[in-house]
């Protein structure tokens, strides 16, 4: 049987008042819009703490509130290394030793930035890849969004692509990056406190923490695995074997925690430009430890409804979460059925325009990215350079309704073809798992050349196809799923497989880098990279703010809780 | 920029509880079953709108200081 909601008058109006909000930000902001640089960067006029909260929200789409339930049910507590090995880290490091050359530089996007440090080929291949690839991730947020309202409510699919893209494109056509920003704000704390009531119901009904912990046993014999196995995070990570996740310690740390996770969230644009629009040097720096603090609890909040559902499922012989036509459970849908199970009318509205609104925030995001990315680093740079500042606020417009045409088109496409879905994303995977080590390399070594870059860059993403090519998982299929060229190493979890495969890329993109710039040209003088570099930018000064306003003093309070919360779940 | 968003936060929050504090007290025991018992549209109905009062309340202090 699949999960519905059955939704009354009240949890109606709770859903229409929200939009009338949401809107009602963009027809306020609307008057503010007077040219490109306020539409597409806000004109860097922010406040920390609403970049801060825009910051975690923007990544807060589907991915995040569905994939990390799902991830609870099946992996249990393990799945937060995802945010205090992964996300806090990198965050801290974004922070203190990043922010100073995204924001000092005054790049208006990642992309420019490599066209300032390196030149106009990093900038292209960055910029259009990321355009492709954010447009097509609006899409399938979109998608997975009409989906679940399909099942759960009824409304129709294409009514629902309709009216969420039309949302979208409404807030943002009016107030640009801005509108999104502080809709982002406006999803967090929709997101936060339609939620927590949910883990509150969901830990009482199963008995607490202990008594969960104590459930949780019978789910990982069921699957012959040790009987903390979904309620310890560390100790069984010293083989693939011993723990749901199918991954080692080392594969864990370097994979996840060091190339993915920096990857995503030091150079991934969708986050980064909420940062590069806040009112101050320090407020940028400052955005990624604010949105940190929430970030360390979000565990609670959606890793813990899955390891509640889990058991609830397990304890109800099977019926709590729907069952797919293969036969395993639908954990996609833990959120829901939680929802459904714990919610009364009234509640119920919360809740499920929590829901929708976690999925607009990654979509909105998505789109805002790619709006900048198209109006200063494809069309301005490449179409239409030196004409006003209105001709790109046009530009810009145009680009969001365009961007949002494309992702109703990737939201069909989707929805025919499945199997197209799971290749980009692949092949997004390519792409993104290299680059770090550019940066890296960027940022803190001024010998670092635009042809080490490049050519770094590019065969780190074609190291990535090779590898996933030769690797396949124990049990896989070759094809879309790796081994498609010959199946030579063998993984025991597709997560493994992943984690592998971008330390094999981030590792060829940053040798051939450091190989590359030793033996051509240096192009840009020292210069030319004040500013962009570490060893030839001053050190932003923080020391007459007061130590709450520090960044590092903060970046150090952080990684320490980080530390307690890892030692006290291990 | 002239725009403070604790104001739309605060006014939507403040209106979400007084939504819920509504039901809580007027939606009748077969609610309050669903939710283990607990009323819990009455409780979380407090804290929104606490939460969005709080809002309000810093807009005006905001306000007031010019």
């Amino acid at each position: 049987m699949s999960t519905q909601i059955h939704l009354s008058g009240v949890d109606y109006s709770i859903l229409a008042l929200y939009f009338v909000f949401v809107l009602g930000i963009g027809f306020a902001l609307k008057r503010f819009m007077k040219g490109g640089s306020a539409f597409l960067t806000s004109g860097r006029s922010i406040p920390a703490w609403v970049t801060g909260l825009a910051f975690l929200s923007a990544n807060l789409g589907a991915q995040e509130v569905i994939g990390m339930a799902a991830s609870g049910a099946k992996y249990g507590i393990m799945t937060s290394h995802f945010y205090w090995v992964g996300a806090i880290p990198a965050m801290v490091f974004l922070a203190i030793f990043m922010m100073p050359f995204y924001y000092g530089s005054k790049a208006r996007s990642v992309p420019e930035y490599l066209k300032m440090r390196f030149d106009e080929k990093t900038r292209g291949f960055n910029a259009i890849s990321f355009a492709v690839m954010t447009i097509f991730s609006s899409g399938i947020s979109l998608h997975a969004l009409a989906q679940l309202l399909e099942t759960l409510v009824h409304w129709p699919y294409w009514w629902c692509v309709a009216a969420s893209a039309l949302v979208v494109l409404v807030y943002i056509f009016l107030g640009g990056l801005t509108s999104a920003i502080y809709n982002e704000v406006l999803q967090f704390f929709m997101i936060v406190l339609g939620f927590a009531p949910l883990v509150y119901l969901g830990l009482k009904d199963v008995g607490g923490w202990a008594a969960l912990q104590a459930k949780l046993a019978p789910v990982a014999a069921e699957q012959h695995f040790a009987p903390d196995a979904w309620s310890r995070s560390w100790v069984h990570l010293g083989s693939a074997y011993e723990n749901p996740m199918g991954i080692g310690w080392f594969g864990m740390v370097m994979g996840l925690g060091f190339v993915l996770s920096f990857g995503y969230w030091c150079t991934d644009f969708l986050v980064v430009q909420r940062a590069m629009a806040a009112n101050s040097m320090n407020a940028a720096r400052r955005t990624p430890l604010i949105a940190a603090v929430p970030k360390m609890l979000f565990p609670a909040l959606v890793i813990l409804p899955g390891m509640i559902a889990i058991v609830m499922n397990h304890t109800s012989g099977g019926t709590f979460l729907p069952v797919r036509a293969d036969g395993t459970p639908d954990y996609n849908m833990t959120i829901p059925a939680m929802i459904a199970r714990y919610f009364p009318a009234g509640l119920l509205g919360v809740g499920f325009t929590a829901l929708m609104a976690s999925f607009m925030s990654g979509m909105a995001g998505n789109v805002t990215a790619f709006n900048t990315v198209w109006t200063y680093d494809i069309y301005q740079s490449y179409i239409a350079p030196g004409k006003s500042d209105t001709h790109y606020l046009r530009m810009g417009r145009w680009a969001t309704v365009f961007g949002i045409l494309v992702s109703v088109a990737a939201a069909a496409m989707a929805k025919q073809f499945n199997n197209i879905m799971d290749m980009l994303q692949l092949v997004f995977g390519f792409v993104n798992a290299p680059l770090f080590a550019t940066f890296l390399l960027g940022m803190f070594w001024k010998r670092a050349t635009g042809h080490g870059a490049f050519f770094g860059l590019l065969s780190g993403t074609v190291s990535a196809a090779i590898f996933h090519g030769l690797s396949l998982t124990e049990h896989g299929l070759p094809g879309v799923k790796g081994g498609w060229i010959a199946p030579k190493f063998i993984f025991h979890s597709e997560m493994g497989q992943n984690f592998w495969m971008a330390i094999v890329a981030w590792t060829t993109c940053f040798a051939l880098t450091l190989l590359i710039s030793v033996f051509t040209r240096r192009t840009k003088t020292d210069a030319e990279l004040t500013g962009l570099v570490y060893s030839l930018t001053p050190r932003p000064k923080a020391e007459d703010e007061p130590w709450f306003r520090r960044p590092a003093i903060l970046g150090v309070i952080i990684l320490g809780v980080a530390a307690i919360l890892n030692i006290l779940f291990a | 920029m002239n725009f403070d968003l604790r104001l739309p936060l605060g006014l939507l929050f403040t209106l979400f509880g007084l939504i819920l504090v509504g039901v809580g007290i007027f939606g009748g025991p077969e609610l309050v079953r669903q939710s283990l018992g607990i009323n819990m549209n009455l409780w979380w109905g407090l804290v929104m709108l606490a939460f969005g009062l709080a809002m309000l309340f810093l807009t005006f202090r905001a306000r007031k200081r010019g």
